[in-house]
């Protein structure tokens, strides 16, 4: 019996049309810093597509620097520099010559605090990164906003007020914005740093439920400090600590049968 | 609906469990009509299959297991997993003394039958009967039928206990008997036992839907 049944997912249907391919992400050995402030010391992690892989870990152990190494995120601060692979479909994004902006959109994220863009419209939103590629043509636009907002399940609640400003919607429906946005631009993977901690538990929940129906088209990587949300939304799971990855299992392994004594401390709560 | 996922993998415990004691309480029968027919190989068969009730209770627990792990299930939904992981126990040694009688099959096939078996067949409806109440007790999460239920043990008990007086007078008559009389002594203890491991189960459920654990029948 396996032990995540796939649901049949009301939004799956705008996420099928969005998304033709979904990758798998390797991360080797990867380093960062903050200026001289090393804070991931050469984490690994083989991410497989059409998955959620959930990443655990205290306060400050690194897992949002690691997950900003995913998509060239990270570069974008200043003084901060990393070093490593992360191959995407088996190509490294950190080769010389490769287009950062084009993995953003290849690997799309969507952050704590939802952040749709203040002074456009739910519409505007939703086809931002679409315009920002180039798109004009309207019957394309109109089609992929709905596809998305589909995908995003926001559909049914915002159909009526597509010229509404995105910030006019409740938190948990800007953060669902959030992800239709980056769902636009079909992207092979989704990241999410803490996509439901500024939200209501309601919120929360539909947000880890829609995190599960995309992995049915897409691959999806979460980072949360809320262990209980990894154990109910995640497939997989890496715990990383002090910067260093520690274990990476199967949800069911990390949470019935943790190998590392470290593992299984935080997992019960012995120091968090 | 949130938490789609979990509200369906807790129906498929459940139905899982009822398919369980389905299973349980089918050797049961077999190896009593396994015992009429003095049939070796039919026991042999309720035997073997055993395994097959042995692996499902192992799958069962397991899936409690990571329910509990994963979904942090509160209130009746943490007593509806905490009562799954205790009734699979139950139905497992249930079907254990399914496996029990047929190996007392097996050592009284080839020889005639000591006397005409009237007791027993009416410990195994009994067995049935309470096996069926509990399962829709479980399922409708109604106390009052597993209380009901559990009080059933009391004649199962009583009709061991007659058993046991009749098959007494058997073997102190004809010390012949006793080979035979102590295999139907034990398929009544079997039953008997089977009977106290349904009441079990009628406990667990009424601790599900209530939250009190207590005894049945003391």
């Amino acid at each position: 019996m396996p032990d995540a049944m796939p649901t049949e997912a009301a939004a799956a249907p705008g996420a099928a049309a969005l998304i033709d391919h979904a990758a798998g992400i390797e991360a080797q050995d990867v380093h960062a810093w903050f200026d001289r402030h090393h804070v991931l010391h050469g984490a690994s992690l083989a991410i497989a597509a059409r998955q959620v892989t959930a990443i655990i870990g205290p306060s400050g152990c690194g897992k949002s620097t690691f997950l900003r190494c995913l998509n060239r995120m990270h570069e974008l601060v200043p003084g901060a520099r990393s070093r490593g692979r992360i191959l995407l479909d088996g190509q490294d994004i950190y080769a010389p010559g490769v287009d950062p902006v084009l993995i953003r959109r290849r690997i799309g994220m969507v952050f704590q605090k939802p952040n749709p863009f203040p002074t456009m419209s739910v519409y505007d939103n939703a086809v931002a990164g679409l315009r920002l590629a180039g798109e004009r043509d309207r019957r394309v636009l109109d089609e992929t906003a709905e596809r998305s907002l589909r995908a995003a399940a926001l559909w049914d609640e915002v159909k009526d007020r597509l010229g509404r400003p995105g910030t006019s919607l409740s938190g948990g429906q800007q953060q669902r914005l959030c992800i239709a946005r980056a769902l636009a631009v079909s992207p092979e993977v989704l990241l999410m740093d803490e996509p439901a901690s500024s939200l209501d538990p309601a919120a929360t929940l539909r947000i880890e439920e829609l995190a599960r129906e995309l992995a049915q088209h897409i691959t999806i990587v979460i980072v949360t400090h809320n262990m209980q949300q990894a154990a109910r939304v995640s497939d997989v799971t890496a715990f990383i600590l002090n910067g260093e990855m520690i274990e990476v299992g199967t949800t069911d392994q990390i949470f019935t049968r943790p190998q590392d004594r470290r593992t299984e401390d935080y997992i019960t709560g012995r120091f968090g | 609906m949130t938490r789609e996922l979990f509200l369906k993998e807790m129906e498929a415990l459940q139905a899982d469990v009822v398919r369980m004691a389905t299973m349980a309480g089918e050797a049961i029968h077999a190896s009593v009509e396994a015992l009429r027919a003095l049939d070796a190989d039919w026991a042999e068969r309720i035997v073997r299959d055993d395994d097959r009730i042995d692996a499902l209770h192992l799958e069962l627990e397991d899936r409690c297991m990571r329910l509990l792990a994963r979904q942090q299930p509160m209130a009746s939904d943490l007593r509806t997993i905490a009562a799954a992981f205790v009734i699979t126990l139950d139905l497992e040694r249930l079907a254990d003394h399914a496996e029990g009688i047929s190996k007392s099959v097996k050592r009284l096939a080839g020889q005639p039958h000591l006397k005409p078996l009237i007791d027993i067949p009416r410990m195994e409806e009994l067995v049935q009967q309470m096996l069926r109440e509990s399962m829709d007790a479980f399922l409708r999460r109604d106390t009052a039928l597993a209380e009901a239920m559990a009080k059933r043990d009391d004649e199962v008990d009583a009709l061991r206990s007659q058993v046991f007086r009749e098959l007494l007078t058997y073997m102190l008559s004809d010390p012949r008997t006793i080979p035979r009389a102590l295999e139907l002594l034990l398929v009544a203890q079997n039953l008997e036992r089977a009977a106290d491991h349904i009441t079990n189960i009628g406990e667990r459920v009424i601790y599900m839907v209530t939250g009190e654990l207590r005894e049945l029948n003391v």
